[in-house]
């Protein structure tokens, strides 16, 4: 089970009862099949993290593991174990918004 | 006894405001969306209780929602609109030519006859429909890949297809908007488009009698007359009387021809609404006073309607899909400000009064007149 924590927006689309939610992979845990499983159980969040087309991630859009900076890497490198074991969070983050 | 329903998308989320046919005492229910930009939310004119929402951010994109009960309730419907064949480009602020990227939709547009069939305007500017209630959205590519295309170019405000109009008596007809290209007619049901741009005059074109690049604000249209068409202009505000063949200024006496929004009284069909802004460098009203200009002759003769509006100190923009009427005996008028005001007239533009006064700033006012 991987602990995925949404932005505010994707929470209030979602209609979740807090800011993570549990999903279950099957096979290796990569960033790309946490949103496969993610999407799979919340269809309304596709296209709102990576693109329809293609999967790239949105420009605005981070993924953190503790103080690790997963965003650039291949969506199909193997999580962190602390993120596979559910010790930590994979955490979903919006660009902060000024003005 | 009828009711009044009012559809406002703002920066922050949509608002659905209701009342009873003498349209004195008013329900607000929202946020729907919150903290979600709500560009457009419509309803079918076959089943007053389907609506549609487009919902949008910077970080996440497009979503589509869908009511089935008069937005009591939404569900997320389909939010992939991918351009059908090749890409194309079209011109760009700098003189390149830029491929269309699909940003967002602007303005959805339910058909007059099926609550399934929604026509969707998209930036970068593209015409989609579903017929499966916005489950899923097919391109008519005709409007894209007109051979004038590549001449198309943004606004400021992006390349957005922002208004639809269909003839309700013959689905076949349309008219669309798109800042910056101009107006398109097409007579097929979308598959083909005819530029409809004759007459219009455009300061910032080179030529300023283009056949597109024009920056059309808003369209309007009486249903009982889908040849005769109304059109706010960056500036200039315009009427065909022959379907586009040929556009007529009539700006007339207008205080400032520059606005976004223009309606059709919906018993009337000479008589229109516009409201005036000082310039596109200014985008608040003339002498700091919100007016409404009606003119009852179809353009030319404008009169100021501000009972109830203020009259000093006023600096408010009024955006091109604020602006509604409904379709009570006598005419409702509504409009939404990017000060969070939402006002309504029952008596046709006569006099004025707030149904809110701070919503986040509102970016699109639909009414629906329901008849028990």
């Amino acid at each position: 089970m991987i602990r995925v924590a949404l932005p505010p927006h994707l929470r209030s689309l979602a209609q979740t009862e807090g800011a993570v939610v549990e999903v279950d992979v099957q096979g290796t845990p990569t960033i790309a099949a946490v949103l496969d499983a993610l999407e799979r159980e919340h269809p309304m969040l596709r296209g709102t993290i990576r693109d329809h087309n293609g999967g790239k991630r949105r420009a605005f859009i981070r993924f953190y593991a503790g103080s690790e900076d997963l965003s650039n890497d291949p969506t199909d490198s193997p999580l962190p174990p602390d993120v596979t074991s559910g010790a930590q969070q994979l955490r979903i983050i919006g660009a902060i918004a000024g003005g | 006894m009828a009711k009044v329903r009012v559809l406002v998308g703002t920066r922050k989320g949509a608002f659905v405001l209701t009342s009873d046919g003498a349209r004195r005492d008013w329900d607000v229910a929202g946020p729907h969306f919150g903290g979600w930009e709500v560009f457009h939310v419509t309803g079918s004119p076959a089943d007053p209780n389907r609506l549609y929402a487009s919902q949008w951010t910077g970080w996440h994109g497009q979503v589509v929602q869908r009511s089935d009960d008069g937005g009591a309730t939404w569900e997320a419907v389909g939010n992939e609109f991918a351009y059908d064949g090749a890409t194309g480009t079209h011109l760009w602020y700098d003189g390149s030519q830029h491929p269309w990227e699909f940003t967002k939709v602007w303005h959805l547009e339910p058909s007059h006859d099926d609550p399934d069939t929604v026509f969707a305007g998209v930036e970068d500017a593209a015409l989609f429909r579903s017929a499966d209630g916005g489950l899923t959205w097919q391109e008519l590519t005709g409007l894209r890949t007109h051979p004038s295309g590549p001449k198309w170019q943004p606004g400021a405000g992006g390349m957005c297809l922002h208004t639809i109009l269909i003839d309700p008596a013959d689905a076949g007809r349309m008219y669309v908007a798109i800042s910056a290209a101009g107006a398109f007619r097409s007579d097929d049901g979308g598959e083909t488009w005819l530029p409809v741009n004759a007459g219009l005059r455009s300061q910032f074109l080179p030529d300023e009698d283009a056949e597109v690049g024009h920056c059309v604000h808003n369209l309007a249209m009486h249903p009982s007359r889908p040849d005769t068409v109304f059109m706010q202009k960056h500036w200039d505000v315009c009427r065909t009387d022959d379907a586009g063949g040929r556009w007529t200024e009539v700006s007339g006496d207008l205080p400032s021809d520059f606005g976004f929004p223009i309606c059709v009284h919906s018993h009337e069909p000479e008589t229109i609404y516009v409201v005036p802004i000082l310039s596109d460098s200014r985008h608040y009203p003339p002498d700091g006073r919100l007016r409404v200009y009606r003119s009852r002759t179809g353009g030319g003769e404008w009169e100021a309607l501000t009972k109830g509006l203020p009259q000093t100190d006023c600096y408010v923009n009024i955006l091109r899909d604020a602006m509604a009427v409904d379709a009570l005996d006598a005419c409702g008028v509504y409009f939404g400000t990017t000060g969070g005001q939402v006002y309504a007239s029952s008596d046709a533009g006569d006099s004025w009064a707030p149904i809110v006064e701070h919503l986040p700033a509102v970016l699109s006012v639909e009414v629906q007149t329901i008849h028990a």
